[in-house]
């Protein structure tokens, strides 16, 4: 009844191609915009910024990332965690060496160096694919954790092994360190998360998107008609190594503050951001935030439900999390193998004709 | 300059043995693979809850005895009786079938023709699952494991010196092998042997390959699909309690066992992902070659210690041999080729 592309006269090319056709769907894009960087920042107190949305924020990016490689170009990857840390440790030593460069720059600096490391790794998917790569990707995760564990010039040689993040401000305010704002933080993460949503929503409609897709689909016949099969899978192992490189800095600088690197970029967030693109949707920009939101959500909601309202213990709560998690992977897989992002275009398309459905 | 000999030998020997218990573990990804083509990633958890439930009914825990707590606010804990290990192993083996036909019934009968790779991300969900309901079970504490078989016969526990003892008296120098290792030797070559007997020589091992070789053709002569992959799954069940039991008796029931899973991945890769002698071979190159670089780089003991990686390079080594040897020969040492059809 109110969704609806009746009456939406397209004039031009550009108008008939942009990425929210519908009229209400771009409307209600811009309504979200404009509250999460008008309305949000004035509401945000440190508990919401911390417990929900800079790790919303932080893992939809890493979620992007992961999901042009394994969505998109369907080169799995388990090593998250290990891209992460280069993220990480890349912008430690790009804020202790120069200090005097804004962080901005070397956040994305960050991303370049870690897509770098990606490519390096990614190399093997020129001969192996499948589950194969997945564990070539595990070499990753687990070579990665050691190094920086191991080598004291990533750290500083500081006696804990651990790196902090210095004090750094955009435009005067502090967005690391102690004396951070919440507001800060949160919109120094929304701006680098809608940059990266746009760039790989552009990217994924064009013909490096076009060319994953096809890798994807079917390796040699994608090759057979014109699909060179290496800059294909380099450029998305770069791109995703870029945006997943984007979202360690951020993790370390502006969510942790203070980074073990073993504990924080261990196996399990590879898989925990496997799992959100899992539950929001392969191969989907919008899956990537809704897995996201969905897996940060929930630990949320079952602590308050389990711990605060029935007075369990943690550690229960804890094991049934798991449990949920595993099941509701296996659940996604075998019900709706496209996510939460599938589901939300079944509503959409029944909206469409709702309520006079034939 | 005999000591440096000993020593190094003694890694090798020490490399070996963990070898051998890695194999185990890749013993039951192989099974399963063949049969269904499911790169199985919950091996690993299977064999903490093989082990973690035969640890439980042994000394007579009540199940989710925590979970009935949490909710009910009774405080139950153990039944007050100890079951004896063989009969304990039954009805562990019991479980495990329990467990295989769920695995089967629930999961993989719903995803049958799913591309390998959605199959793999659904072991990773079971695998979760699993850890979080062993978890829930039996609760998370480390338990120790003791096994015995009637006539007093037990599993020795990890670090016992009677070899070291005896190479002194011998040589004046010590050489440290667990006989627990010893006996995780015995067991694998015995279990490797039965498995191989089974899998040539009965009617369903016959049918198992069978199905390996071509589901439809399988299908076709009248082998059942659904029993045969519960027959597999419980039999890489059988292997996980094995492989649970020596792990365990090693180093403590705990989560830490479930990440030898992740070691047998390259193991597999580098013996092939089909191949029954492949796992083994494969698990004692990783194992050889794991400790002796370990030995040699990570702490610095040969060529005068020119290079000293700082240790703990046990943590990637495996991985990084896999992943240099997979783009030499993808399909592994002894697997099959790998052929692609449009």
């Amino acid at each position: 009844m109110f969704y609806r592309e009746a009456g939406d006269f397209k004039t031009n090319y550009a108008a008939d191609n942009q990425t929210f056709p519908i009229k209400i769907d771009r409307k209600g894009y811009y309504v979200v915009l404009a509250f999460a960087f008008l309305v949000v920042p004035f509401l945000i107190n440190d508990y919401w910024a911390n417990a929900i949305l800079l790790p919303f924020l932080i893992y939809s990016i890493a979620a992007i990332g992961l999901n042009i490689l394994v969505g998109y170009c369907g080169q799995v990857s388990l090593g998250t965690g290990g891209f992460m840390a280069v993220g990480a440790y890349a912008c430690y030593k790009f804020m202790t060496g120069f200090p005097e460069i804004n962080i901005f720059f070397h956040v994305l600096l960050s991303g370049g160096v870690t897509a770098f490391v990606c490519v390096m790794f990614g190399l093997p998917s020129l001969r192996i694919k499948g589950f194969y790569l997945a564990v070539a990707t595990l070499a990753a995760q687990f070579f990665l954790v050691w190094l920086f564990n191991r080598v004291p010039w990533f750290y500083n040689y500081s006696a804990s092994g651990q790196i902090n993040a210095p004090e750094r401000t955009v435009f005067g305010f502090p967005v690391t360190g102690p004396n951070t704002e919440a507001w800060a933080a949160y919109l120094f993460c929304l701006v680098f998360l809608v940059l990266s949503a746009l760039i790989a929503r552009n990217l994924t409609r064009g013909m490096a998107g076009r060319k994953w897709m096809a890798i994807r689909d079917m390796d040699i016949a994608a090759e057979i008609i014109g699909v060179n099969p290496l800059k294909a899978k380099i450029s998305a192992f770069a791109v995703s190594g870029f945006f997943v490189g984007i979202s360690g800095a951020l993790f370390f600088a502006l969510y942790l503050g203070a980074v073990e690197v073993g504990e924080v970029f261990g196996i399990n967030k590879s898989f925990l951001v496997l799992f959100m693109i899992i539950i929001g949707g392969l191969g989907s920009i919008f899956g990537s935030f809704a897995g996201a939101a969905f897996l940060v959500l929930l630990p949320v909601v079952l602590k308050v439900v389990g711990v605060d309202m029935l007075g369990w213990p943690t550690d229960i709560v804890a094991h049934l999390q798991l449990v949920i998690v595993g099941g509701l992977i296996v659940l996604f897989l075998i019900l709706e193998p496209h996510g939460l992002a599938q589901l939300w275009r079944v509503t959409k398309q029944k909206l469409r004709l709702w309520p006079f459905p034939h | 300059m005999l000591e440096q000999i000993v020593f190094a030998s003694e890694v090798f020997a020490n490399g070996l043995m963990a070898g051998v218990l890695y194999a185990l573990v890749a013993l039951g990804f192989v099974l399963i693979y063949k049969a269904s083509g499911i790169f199985n990633f919950a091996q690993g958890v299977m064999a903490l809850f093989a082990a973690m439930t035969l640890v439980g009914i042994q000394n007579g825990q009540i199940p989710f005895a925590h979970l009935i707590n949490a909710i009910f606010g009774t405080h139950i804990h153990h039944f007050g009786w100890n079951v004896p290990s063989f009969a304990a192993l039954i009805l562990t083996v019991g479980v495990m079938i329990l467990l295989a036909w769920a695995v089967q019934k629930f999961v993989f009968r719903h995803l049958v023709g799913q591309e390998p790779i959605i199959l793999f991300m659904a072991t990773i969900g079971l695998a979760y699952f699993l850890e979080g309901f062993a978890d829930l079970m039996w609760n998370s504490e480390i338990k120790t494991l003791t096994f015995c078989l009637p006539g007093e016969l037990c599993l020795p526990q990890g670090m016992n010196l009677a070899i070291d003892e005896a190479a002194y008296n011998a040589w004046g120098v010590g050489f440290f092998i667990d006989n627990l290792d010893i006996s995780a030797a015995i067991v694998a070559i015995v279990l490797v042997v039965a498995l191989v007997a089974f899998s040539q020589y009965t009617k369903q091992g016959r049918a198992m390959r069978a199905v390996a070789d071509d589901h439809q053709a399988a299908l076709s002569v009248g082998i059942s699909l659904n029993f045969i992959w519960v027959l597999v799954w419980s039999l890489a069940g059988f292997v996980a309690l094995v492989a649970g039991i020596m792990w365990g008796a090693k180093s403590g029931v705990q989560f830490s066992l479930s990440l030898i899973a992740l070691k047998a991945l390259p193991v597999l890769m580098l013996g092939g992902f089909t191949s029954i002698p492949g796992a083994i071979v494969g698990g004692l190159i990783i194992g050889v070659g794991e400790k002796m670089f370990e030995y040699c780089f990570g702490i610095g003991q040969c060529f005068g210690g020119i290079i000293n990686l700082g240790g703990a390079t046990e943590n990637w080594f495996a991985y990084v041999l896999a992943l240099v040897f997979l783009v030499f020969r993808p399909q592994g040492l002894f697997g099959e080729k790998i052929i692609e059809r449009v």
